[in-house]
């Protein structure tokens, strides 16, 4: 799962100068070469601020995969059947490993993984809003699975046209992957709103939940967001955040009021004549506020990595150190 | 001889279902990455593997796997106590030997069954002996590896296994009925088994100076008759969990 990557006007400092110090020769061949539609792979050359930002979009999708696997692994062990605790055992097992193949990713940029996750536990690197909200219900789990999954895999596809070959590749097996993710979502979403009162009660409370931080996920409106001309041309970003909240609400608002949910909000309606969803301001002040720390659950889940990077220091330790071969004294 | 085959099949299934639920709990929690996925994937295999012998009593017209995994009463499990123990502080040794110590029972328990002579769970046996497998290999590659690392990994390991071993003996503790069941060909007696099961680890463990002594009649006192339905006292909690998301909406389908 993943939400699109944030630029913040402070990352964009220095921005521009950065790319006039490259030679104007080898940015010149860099960029006929993504136009051609070439995937730019390790050992070629790139500009500074491509290796920079690439680093910083995948370490972001890497973080939101294991930070995204603690609302829905709590579940596993609270899964009412076996059919839906195999399924989400599956699911999770499927995130982390995403987050190995991205950070993995990341590493051929030169940044290591240790790197990665100090900049994630010391609050520097971001991972995606949405997994700062609570898993509440085990309906949470499933509108999770379903239209979280849906919107990462929307902004996953788009990114997978991408120029970087390995992110590319890791980003082509992981939609993969989530396209299973949507469908276990889809079913137990469908299992709930055609259950009991009280199962479409749970269903609809979660979805008045989530609604909010889905709008945020792909990041905020197209006129509100930094200048990503640079982005665009290099094919790291590959389009608008207005452009895929488009898609998904085209894709997913029919087969959600198909179910008999109400979507909290009245404004949501397809203008005919411009053919595109119009909506409430979904309150960008909050969005700005959980990215900077202050959501309901940024503190609870930077705590569990950090417990869990305490807790196994020991192990690394050792790994690092096999060649002491200790020996117990014998007296 | 139903009873007496749910008696067996029980003691199995049982114990793969609450061991996988505590190796669940470790998603998220792992040392490194690798260690967050192998957890999962083993949780999973057990997971799955309880619901198929549960299945083999289905089959014989008992209940559902969903009906005794999360409809049964604390006091009609069947399963071992050394699966029940919490995860406690999240000690990665302790969780890593629990692992060594359960799939080496494991091993030899499957290698058993697929030898004995009620087929459904002989084939079973055979099928899930291609999976357990590779638990046996990540456990004892890791513990190998830990156990002649620093000092700190190997005291840790001297430390859990100081803790666990009056429980995994205890996995070998005799079935009700035992001598039907062996009677009838399916397993061989506990006692055989276990004597199986420290032959199978003790090389490994004696040679990195991890292997106790017997446990203590006194230390074993406490641990009796869980497979009679005396559950531990962090089982409560456990089933608690496991049922409570089932247990909201009675008859609904999820």
């Amino acid at each position: 799962m993943y939400g699109n990557l944030v630029i913040r006007p402070e990352d964009i400092e220095n921005w521009g100068k950065k790319v006039h110090e490259e030679d104007p020769e080898k940015l010149a061949e860099f960029e006929a070469r993504i136009e051609r539609g070439e995937k730019i792979e390790p050992q070629d050359w790139m500009p500074f601020e491509y290796r920079r930002q690439l680093i910083r979009l995948i370490e972001q999708h890497a973080h939101s995969e294991i930070i995204g696997a603690l609302p829905e692994g709590t579940w596993i062990t609270r899964a009412p059947t076996f059919r839906r605790k195999l399924a989400l055992m599956a699911k999770v097992q499927d995130e982390v490993g995403h987050a190995q193949l991205l950070y993995s990713a990341a590493e051929t940029l030169g940044k290591p993984r240790e790197a990665m996750i100090n900049d994630l536990l010391s609050g520097k690197s971001k991972y995606s809003n949405v997994f700062n909200y609570p898993a509440k219900t085990w309906a949470d789990t499933a509108i999770i699975a379903w239209l979280v999954d849906a919107g990462a895999i929307i902004n996953q596809t788009t990114n997978s046209k991408g120029s970087y070959g390995p992110y590319v590749r890791a980003l082509e097996r992981i939609c993969w992957e989530e396209s299973f993710h949507l469908k276990y979502g889809y079913d137990s979403v469908v299992y709930l709103a055609t259950g009991t009162p009280k199962q479409r009660a749970l269903l609809q409370d979660a979805l008045n939940r989530w609604w909010r931080p889905i709008m945020h996920f792909f990041g905020p409106p197209d006129n509100l967001s930094v200048h990503t001309e640079k982005l665009v041309k290099w094919k790291v970003k590959l389009a608008t955040n207005d452009e895929m909240r488009q898609q998904f609400l085209d894709m997913y608002v029919p087969k959600i009021w198909e179910l008999g949910l109400t979507i909290p909000d009245p404004n949501l309606r397809k203008n005919p004549e411009t053919g595109r969803w119009e909506y409430s301001d979904p309150n960008w002040d909050e969005f700005w506020q959980v990215i900077n720390g202050n959501g309901p659950c940024n503190k609870e889940r930077i705590a569990v990595r950090r417990f869990a990077e305490e807790k196994g220091r020991w192990v690394r330790r050792a790994l690092l150190e096999s060649q002491a071969r200790y020996v117990t004294p014998l007296a | 001889m139903i009873e007496r085959l749910e008696t067996l099949v029980l003691s199995l299934a049982d114990d793969e279902l609450i061991i996988g639920h505590r190796h669940a709990e470790w998603i998220g929690l792992g040392p490194i990455l690798e260690e967050d996925i192998a957890f999962a994937s083993i949780a999973q295999d057990e997971t799955g593997h309880a619901q198929a012998y549960y299945q083999i009593l289905t089959d014989l017209g008992l209940r559902t796997p969903d009906e005794y995994a999360f409809q049964r009463k604390a006091s009609e499990f069947r399963c071992a106590h050394l699966v029940e123990l919490p995860n406690f502080d999240y000690d990665y040794a302790l969780a890593l030997m629990r692992h060594y110590l359960y799939d080496a029972a494991e091993q030899i328990k499957l290698q058993a069954l697929r030898e004995g002579s009620y087929d459904p769970l002989a084939g079973l046996a055979d099928r899930l002996l291609r999976e357990e497998k590779y638990h046996w290999l990540h456990a004892t590659t890791w513990i190998k590896r830990l156990a002649y690392s620093t000092e700190e990994a190997y005291l840790r390991l001297k430390s859990a296994i100081d803790q666990l071993w009056p429980y995994a003996w205890m996995l070998f503790e005799p079935l009700p009925e035992e001598a039907e069941i062996v009677e009838a060909g399916w397993i061989p007696p506990s006692s055989v088994l276990r004597e199986r099961w420290l032959e199978l680890i003790q090389p490994t463990l004696i040679s990195a100076n991890l292997f106790p002594p017997p446990p203590a009649s006194e230390t074993l006192l406490p641990l009796q008759g869980a497979r009679k339905g005396l559950r531990s006292p962090y089982f409560d909690e456990l089933l608690q969990e496991m049922t409570e998301v089932s247990s909201s909406e009675p008859g609904a389908e999820w």
